[in-house]
């Protein structure tokens, strides 16, 4: 076979495979979603030198019913009363870069389980493992960070901003200042 | 205690299918009529002609003449087929007013909202102390006209009860109304009845007719607040459910659970069937659908919950409390 | 009558490159441009609508039986309550992409596939009229329904529905790609049926024999051209609402949004504009078939010609005008629901008067009982059962009890299976001989058709049972104690049998194609123009092309009036006639053989399916359909000099 053909069913390969994981409607809970991940660092500063931060599989962000199941869950668990729907209220903009308590999955998910000072509750052991990466996933499409062809799209509702799916990508921008260390100029 | 009456559209127990299955008998009797005939002729026609053969001479006899024995034929199983449609039609109109003059006097009145894939009823009264919200089950008094104002929170839904009467959907974005009526008491099976998602199969209603003394009854009980658990074991599952996920999406009357996303449970050890119809309300089938909900009605929103099984028993008795 | 056309020679020029002719087989040289280049190269790049037409045909036939294959899944799976062989999410895919197969790429392209082939044959010309659009829509087809069928490999498929309602399959709650391959599905298969329609209606407008006025055309072709004008009027619709579906699932606008001015019920109204005359176009297809099976094995010209022709206009106007009754359920207004059941009663009025003009022929014809006849009398019972149930249905309060229940799928395929398959297969029987030149086997045939006839009944009657009894459509499963079980699996074994009446088919059809006794040109003596030639025909269907003068050509006298001289075979030349009377008007010089319809197709599905994932892709996609459409209408030197020199000799 020469390079061209195969250069064509690897890119149908992968086509193939994407396709599969982005259409996966996982019923029962995804094997593995029930642990939690090692523990994240919520500084930048280390001892010695910097070790990585722990991997966790992007497995329901490249999902699309865990994205979609995501964003149901954001206003059935009145994520939205809080957090409006991105922009913030009470609680800060989840889709910008800003990111005080860390922007990677795992931050996410420990934000969510553990609340954190300042209003965010502790959901831990209130909703299941699977929701809080489900949410997981979903508040990281709220900057763009997920597959444009897994992200939601707009929701049959009031639009009040562009659907997830049109939104560039916002990496985390690493080093933010809490509100309550903030000083006032 | 169970369905007393099969499903059916031809079993009415109410005027407004009643009427229908009036109209479904003429339909049934002109439309055999007519099958009858049309194969009839065309059978008679099969065994009158002469046999042949490829080869047989085409007869080109008629090409350019009038056939006025067949063209009459013709013209009248047209000019039949006509008359027949006509009294359909006209049949047709005549019920569809009969539907719409149902009195409506006195109405009881309840706002269906379809979700996926479970149905939220809330019984509108006039004064705001007696509204009630309540899922899956319907009760309703015997020989009093029911409006059911019909929304849906997410896709199209349908509701269908055939013993009372035909469907109406459910479209969200829009509001339909549906009146019906049950003359006879009994326990009518209603479905979904427009695709809405995985568990389309799995959304039934169940609608009961009772006398309205004991109509007045259910409704008197449905209007108050779960009672507070006083077994410790139920008491233990009152606090599991309020700490676990289940007071995240379902509402207890009289406890802090105040979900809006889920069937309201205040009642719900009065209700037949869990699951929108789909188990029957025991405490082996409720242990099981609390544990793992997807291995019964696969995509489900209703997740799995990993409860210790003296926690999950402990849920079970109380949830088994809330008459 | 002798149509000269003082046609230039075939020498090849003076000096200049060898033509097409000299290429070719000695076979082939007779029919010059007519013919194909031999091998792979001309298997792709023919625009024969014989060549096309077959392949078009046993695709259509290839997803037809896939599309069965998913059926005998769902019916497997529905055979015993409680089931838990197929779950609900694989279920929802097979009865979409079952539903969407049997009618976006299997019905109305069969119907057309066979208008391709037999269209022109019937008219007399030579080639279908725009050959290279004909080979380009084929392609496109196919791809689209490759698409579907990988799509549904990938568990991608489609959802939703064969009629993807929205809000279920619209952006929110229509998850990840599905609803969007559906959509794009519609886009390939309408693009196809639209460009196919477009040269059906041409053909019978403008290519004719000399002397064929539309009076005298075979009532196929009225069939046809009927359901091309309603494809041109229907599909517009489907396509508008396929692309806003996909507008409000990529782009996020607001056509289905209520909270923002959309409508859900929009969805409908558009669908079915289109979905109602779409069973139209595959049913006056299947009366077209019968109108020209029954004379023939009647032997006598059919009763009522100008009847039948005004009973197939008058029900594609009608068609038109019933779409609500799909949405009786809904809270449209009454009165307006009102109007749609009249409409949807009139209509039997067409199709009845058809069916008695049949059985007026039959009566006082004298029967030959063959394969093809068969079928027709299995149309009529059937088709006579699905169209009275379908008045049932027109009736509104009878409707709101079996909407959307078994009583409609059982509906829906007596009307479609036996006003549209049963004549297909009776069409196959008939016209076998002459696409390949050998008989089908008449015991096979019987056993093929009662086989189906039986299987078919005992599968689909007692679903009008289960409807009444209250089992909805589109359910993975069912609880036991609804009492649906018995007649459950009565029907699923009803399915085997149609399972085994079509094996019996394929196995029909392998075997005559190399053991079938050889059929002449016309081996049921018929009465039509394809029979006037060989069986296969040639390319270029008719050396030389005929005129007529009657309307049934070959069983009336002078019915063939005289022979058409002095046409070209290199460049390929075809006589064009008037719409109404087929006078002769003009040499037209057709189109050669050429790749670029199958390249185009190519770049057209990389920009339908590219575009799927982003808008962007119609932007940029657009390059290389632009870049093959101008290389297919390229001009060629050798044949604008081959062109110019016939009008000088002339």
């Amino acid at each position: 076979m020469n390079i061209r053909v195969r250069a064509a069913v690897l890119v149908a390969v992968l086509a193939a495979t994407a396709g599969c994981q982005r259409e996966a409607r996982l019923f029962e809970p995804a094997a593995g979603s029930a642990v939690t991940p090692p523990p994240v660092r919520m500084s930048d500063l280390q001892p010695g030198q910097s070790s990585p931060p722990p991997a966790v599989a992007p497995r329901y962000e490249v999902n699309a019913a865990a994205l979609a199941a995501g964003k149901r869950l954001f206003t059935w668990y009145n994520c939205n009363g809080c957090h409006a729907n991105g922009g913030g209220d009470k609680g800060p903009a989840l889709m910008d870069d800003v990111w005080i308590y860390g922007g990677e999955p795992a931050n996410i998910y420990m934000t969510i389980v553990e609340g954190r000072p300042n209003g965010m509750p502790s959901y831990g052991g209130h909703i299941p493992d699977e929701h809080v990466w489900q949410l997981v996933a979903y508040v990281r499409s709220m900057s763009g960070l997920v597959p444009v062809d897994a992200a939601p799209s707009r929701d049959d509702a009031m639009q009040s901003a562009p659907a997830e799916n049109r939104r560039a990508a916002q990496p985390p921008v690493p080093a933010a200042v809490p509100p309550s260390s903030q000083t006032s100029k | 205690m169970d369905e007393g009456s099969a499903l059916s559209a031809l079993v009415p127990a109410g005027p407004q299918a009643a009427h229908i299955h009036t109209l479904w008998l003429v339909m049934l009797a002109v439309c055999a009529l007519v099958f009858a005939a049309i194969l009839g002729a065309l059978a008679i026609a099969m065994r009158r002609a002469p046999c042949g053969d490829e080869t047989s001479e085409p007869d080109t006899s008629m090409i350019g003449n009038d056939e006025p024995a067949v063209r009459r034929a013709v013209t009248f199983g047209i000019a039949a087929s006509a008359a027949l449609l006509i009294t359909l039609l006209v049949t047709s109109i005549v019920i569809e007013r009969a539907l719409a003059q149902l009195p409506l006097r006195d109405a009881l009145h309840i706002r269906l909202t379809g979700h996926q894939w479970w149905w939220e009823a809330t019984y509108d009264d006039a004064k705001a102390a007696n509204v009630f919200t309540t899922a899956n089950e319907l009760h309703i008094p015997v020989g009093r006209p029911i409006v059911l104002t019909l929304e849906a929170e997410d896709v199209i839904h349908s509701f269908w009860v055939p013993n009372l009467h035909g469907k109406k959907d459910l479209v969200p974005g829009r509001t339909a109304t549906i009146a019906f009526r049950a003359d006879a008491a009994g326990t009518f099976r209603g479905q979904c009845a427009e695709f809405c998602g995985y568990q389309h199969a799995n959304m039934a209603l169940m609608v009961i007719a009772e006398p309205p003394e004991r109509y007045e009854r259910w409704a008197a009980a449905a209007r108050t607040s779960a009672p507070q658990p006083l077994e410790p074991l139920a008491q233990r599952g009152q606090q599991v459910f309020l700490q676990s996920t289940c007071a995240m999406c379902h509402t207890i009357v009289g406890t802090p659970a105040n979900g809006r996303r889920a069937p309201d449970l205040t009642h719900v050890a009065s209700r037949l069937r869990i699951g929108a119809g789909t188990l029957h309300n025991d405490p082996v089938t409720l242990s099981a659908w609390i544990a793992d909900p997807q291995r019964i009605k696969p995509g489900v929103h209703m997740p799995a919950h990993a409860l210790p099984s003296a926690d999950l028993q402990a849920l079970v008795a109380y949830l088994g409390t809330l008459k | 009558m002798t149509v000269d056309t003082t046609a230039g020679a075939l020498a090849p020029e003076p000096g200049g490159e060898a033509s097409v002719a000299e290429l070719l087989t000695p076979h082939a040289r007779r029919f010059g441009g007519w013919a194909d280049a031999p091998g792979v190269l001309g298997w792709i790049s023919t625009i024969d609508h014989k060549r096309v037409g077959r392949r078009f045909i046993g695709t259509a036939f290839g997803f037809f039986v896939a599309g069965g294959v998913l059926a005998g899944l769902m019916r497997l799976q529905l055979s015993r309550p409680d089931s838990s062989l197929i779950g609900p999410d694989l279920y929802n895919q097979l009865f979409t992409v079952h539903g969407t197969s049997m009618m976006f790429v299997f019905a109305v392209p069969m119907m057309q596939a066979m208008a391709v082939y037999f269209v022109p044959l019937m008219v007399g010309a030579r080639n279908i009229a725009f050959p290279r659009l004909i080979a380009y829509a084929y392609w496109v087809y196919l791809f689209g329904g490759l698409m579907l069928y990988s799509a549904l490999v990938l568990n991608i498929g489609p959802d939703a529905g064969w009629f993807s309602y929205t809000p279920l399959a619209g952006p929110q709650y229509g998850v990840g790609k599905r609803s969007d391959f559906w959509a794009q599905l519609i886009t390939f298969t309408e693009v196809s049926g639209l460009l196919v329609a477009v040269s059906v209606i041409t053909t019978v407008f403008k290519l004719r024999a000399p002397g064929m006025t539309l009076n005298r055309m075979p009532l196929f072709v009225w069939a046809l051209l009927v359901t091309s004008f309603m494809v041109v009027f229907a599909l517009p619709s489907v396509m508008m609402v396929s692309t806003s579906l996909i507008l409000d699932r990529l782009v996020g606008t607001h056509f289905f949004n209520p909270a923002e001015g959309g409508d859900a019920l929009l969805w409908q109204h558009l669908f079915w504009f289109f979905g109602h005359p779409e069973v139209y176009m595959i049913f006056l297809p299947g009366l077209g078939f019968v109108s020209m099976i029954v004379p023939t094995f009647a032997r006598r010209p059919v009763f009522g010609y100008v009847a039948i022709v005004l009973s197939l206009i008058a029900t594609a106007f009608l068609a038109f005008g019933l779409w609500v009754h799909h949405m009786f359920a809904t809270n449209v207004p009454e009165l307006g629901k009102s109007f749609f059941t009249a409409a949807s009663m009139v209509i039997a009025i067409p199709t009845a008067t058809q069916l008695f003009c049949w059985i007026a022929t039959l009566w006082t014809g004298r029967i030959v009982l063959r394969t093809p006849l068969l079928f027709v009398l299995g149309f009529f019972f059937i088709l006579v059962l699905g169209g009275l149930t379908g008045i049932m249905l027109a009736a509104v309060p009878l409707d709101l009890q079996l909407h959307d229940t078994f009583f409609v799928v059982a509906h829906l395929h007596y009307v479609l299976i036996g006003g549209a398959v049963f004549p297909l297969f009776g069409a196959f029987y008939y016209w076998f001989p002459k696409v390949t030149g050998r008989m089908l086997d008449e015991t096979l045939g019987r056993w093929n058709f009662w086989l189906f006839f039986v299987g078919f009944n005992v599968a689909f009657f007692p679903m009008h049972i289960l409807g009444l009894q209250g089992m909805p459509r589109r359910v993975y499963t069912y609880a036991a104690d609804t009492g649906w079980g018995p007649l459950n699996l009565v029907a699923s074994l009803g399915a085997v049998v149609v399972v085994a009446s079509v094996l019996v088919f394929v196995v029909n059809v392998a075997r005559s194609c190399r053991m079938g006794v050889h059929a002449g040109a016309n081996p049921w003596h018929a009465s039509t123009l394809e029979w006037a030639t060989d069986s296969p025909p040639p390319p270029g269907n008719f050396h030389p092309p005929l005129a007529v003068a009657r309307r049934e050509p070959l069983w009336e006298r002078a019915g063939v009036s005289g022979f058409v001289e002095g046409l070209a075979n290199d460049p390929p030349e075809a006589l064009v006639t008037t719409l109404l009377d087929a006078l002769p008007h003009h040499r037209l010089a057709f189109p050669t053989p050429t790749i670029w319809p199958l390249l185009a197709a190519i770049a057209t599905s990389v920009l339908f399916i590219s575009s799927i994932f982003t808008p962007w892709a119609v932007v940029w996609g657009s390059i290389p359909v632009a870049i093959t459409l101008i290389a297919w209408f390229w001009p060629s030197r050798s044949e604008t000099r081959k062109h110019v020199r016939l009008e000088r000799v002339s």
